[in-house]
């Protein structure tokens, strides 16, 4: 199964999160670091790392002897990525999301596929367990190809039906949030009781409902801030698998690049118990969708 | 006037509680929450919109169900895996569609609509500290680099309407698409960090996106006490950047007792953490070509102002 690690707001603890439920995953378990504009799992898991994939995205080159201007390329194209002036045709790599339609549109063959590099795709073992992570390259500003990629190399490296996968997702609820859950069968959802906290999640709720997701919530640093978190769980049906209190040693551990399941047995076993929570969550979604 | 952006590259550092005490100790400023996605500033600002938009952008592909042949063609051409043949139907699922028009072209039956879409709604509004530009992204759409750059030219305009001295915008996470919307054309960005190892890796990407765009920036290092060697680092990878650091925060439970209220620290209480956020935005001002005491411009000088003004043309396509 695959278990998404999302939330509407940043900061709230997600990549805590993952790296302690790598820690503790009672089966095999792959780690993949969906947040590719800023990657941070690897600095708590401390992955080896064995290959390193450069990502790139197929984009327009004109070869101007076979073109005959007839503009069907900058038509069709919805991103301005392509044009024609007169009798001359200029692209724009970086604003291209390529969908290859320029390519499949000119009748005269020629507009061939080049490469703008989004970022790389870094592969190895953390903990004993296959590791992924994509890294935007510094400039791109397109996430969703390069996450997209780190999927596929996943599923050519990682047998994902024979282990599970959890993915540290990035924060938000647009494109690369919704890129990053839209394959995953349970999502759990990271907030803070703050109001900041709670509002982003009304936001991810909304967002990852629409996707069907199964959902539940994991409070970070409980004991901060008010109860609205608490009601508005409440109201929406959306189960607490995890409380996470405030504690300094925790904020502490977390900042000397520890995982925090480490920091006591309690706090191990807090997660130990979202684990189990998230696994029947999953399980279920499994049977509901095979039957 | 200048634009002053605040961003972080990781989220949760605490640009959005800074952003709003700026807004309190800043002398009339146009705001602008630019973290589209997840905006929070209204939250501290309590604002009273006066006018609120459709945002409409971008199209989604929607197979008409009598006219399908089922010929699987637009199953073929599409790059992102987003329509299937479940048998009865032939359907796009909108959250994989990108908008490219490639199958409603290639369908042998024209059998493919392709209508606007809209993805949220922005607002003009007013609160205790000045006008508020924002909006609110539907969740699960897209376009948010659009969005942004939307809401920045509204806030310009509104700006020189109103003669505000400066726009202060609290930014979105990470480097992506939305945050080099927000960085086009701003003057100072002020990057919001905290002591860990998530903090200082993401303040180096946003740092060296800020140097792409050659935008001059500063570093404020929040909860700076958590762990005063991380600080140390922060400062001294700042200082080999030649950026400067201009405040190292304290952690207090105020600050989100403050949120709690609906109030910014600096409204909330005299403590600490609002004295030496006062004097950052001393700092700000100074930096920002606000206040004129000394003959120091802004951080950097800006060689590559050309190059953003390109980027922002671009940007609106995006």
């Amino acid at each position: 199964m695959k278990i998404a690690v999302a939330s509407g707001k940043g900061g709230t603890g997600k990549t805590t999160v993952t790296a302690s439920l790598m820690s503790i995953w009672p089966s095999p378990a792959a780690a993949v670091d969906l947040d590719v504009e800023e990657p941070n799992l690897h600095l708590f898991l401390n992955p080896e790392i064995t290959e390193t994939i450069p990502a790139t995205l197929e984009i327009p080159v004109v070869d101007e002897d076979k073109c005959t201007y007839c503009r069907k390329c900058s038509t069709l194209c919805q991103f301005k990525a392509i044009s024609v002036f007169g009798e001359v045709v200029l692209t724009f790599p970086e604003m291209c999301h390529g969908c290859g339609g320029c390519m499949m549109i000119c009748p005269e063959g020629a507009v061939s596929a080049g490469k703008r590099q989004l970022g790389e795709i870094s592969v190895g073992t953390a903990l004993g367990l296959p590791f992924l992570m994509g890294r935007l390259r510094v400039g791109e500003a397109m996430s969703p190809p390069l996450m997209r990629s780190v999927l596929a190399a996943l599923e050519t490296r990682v047998d994902t039906t024979a282990q599970d996968i959890i993915i540290d997702a990035p924060p938000g609820v647009s494109c690369p949030a919704v890129t990053a859950v839209m394959d995953c069968d349970v999502v759990i959802l990271v907030t803070e009781p703050t109001p900041f906290g709670v509002y982003d999640l009304k936001l991810a709720h909304e967002a990852f409902s629409k996707l069907g997701k199964p959902m539940g919530v994991v409070v970070n640093r409980a004991g901060i801030g008010d109860d609205a978190v608490y009601a508005f769980c409440r109201g929406s049906n959306l189960p607490i698998l995890a409380e996470i209190p405030y504690d300094r040693r925790i904020a502490t551990a977390y900042s000397q690049g520890k995982i925090v399941a480490d920091v006591s047995d309690t706090i191990r076993e807090t997660f130990a118990s979202l684990a189990e929570k998230a696994r029947r969550m999953g399980h279920s979604e499994e049977e509901r969708c095979h039957a | 006037m200048p634009e002053i952006l605040v961003i972080s590259g990781k989220g949760g550092t605490g640009k959005t509680s800074l952003t709003a005490a700026f807004c309190h100790l800043a002398d009339q400023p146009v705001i602008c929450d630019l973290d589209v996605d997840a905006p929070d500033l209204h939250l501290l600002l309590q604002p009273k919109t006066i006018t609120s938009q459709d945002f409409i952008s971008g199209n989604e592909a929607v197979v008409q169900a009598e006219n399908c042949s089922h010929c699987g063609t637009c199953i073929d051409v599409c790059n992102w895996g987003a329509i299937s043949d479940t048998g009865p139907f032939v359907v796009v699922n909108p959250y994989k569609c990108e908008g490219c028009k490639v199958c409603v072209q290639f369908c042998p039956e024209e059998a493919i609509d392709f209508p606007a879409k809209n993805c949220g709604q922005w607002y003009l509004s007013e609160t205790r500290f000045g006008p508020l530009v924002h909006a609110q992204l539907i969740p699960a759409e897209e376009n948010s680099g659009k969005l942004v750059a939307l809401l920045k030219k509204e806030a310009k305009t509104l700006a020189k309407e109103k003669n505000a001295p400066l726009i202060l915008s609290d930014g979105p996470p990470g480097i992506g698409c939305p945050v080099i919307s927000a960085l086009s054309g701003a003057d100072l960005a002020v990057l919001v960090t905290e002591p860990t190892p998530s903090g200082i890796h993401d303040l180096k990407r946003v740092l060296e996106l800020c140097e792409h765009f050659s935008t001059p920036t500063v570093v404020i290092i929040n909860k700076a006490d958590l762990n005063p060697d991380q600080a140390d680092a922060i400062e001294d990878f700042c200082g080999e950047k030649g950026r400067r650091v201009i405040a190292r925060l304290p952690h207090d439970a105020a600050m989100t007792e403050a949120m709690v209220h609906g109030k910014t620290i600096t409204e909330f209480r005299s403590c600490e953490l609002s004295t030496q956020l006062k004097s950052a935005w001393e700092e700000i001002k100074l930096l920002a070509g606000l206040e004129v005491k000394s003959p120091a411009g802004p951080a950097t000088e800006r060689s590559g102002a050309n190059n953003l003004s390109m980027l922002e043309n671009k940007i609106n396509y995006i």
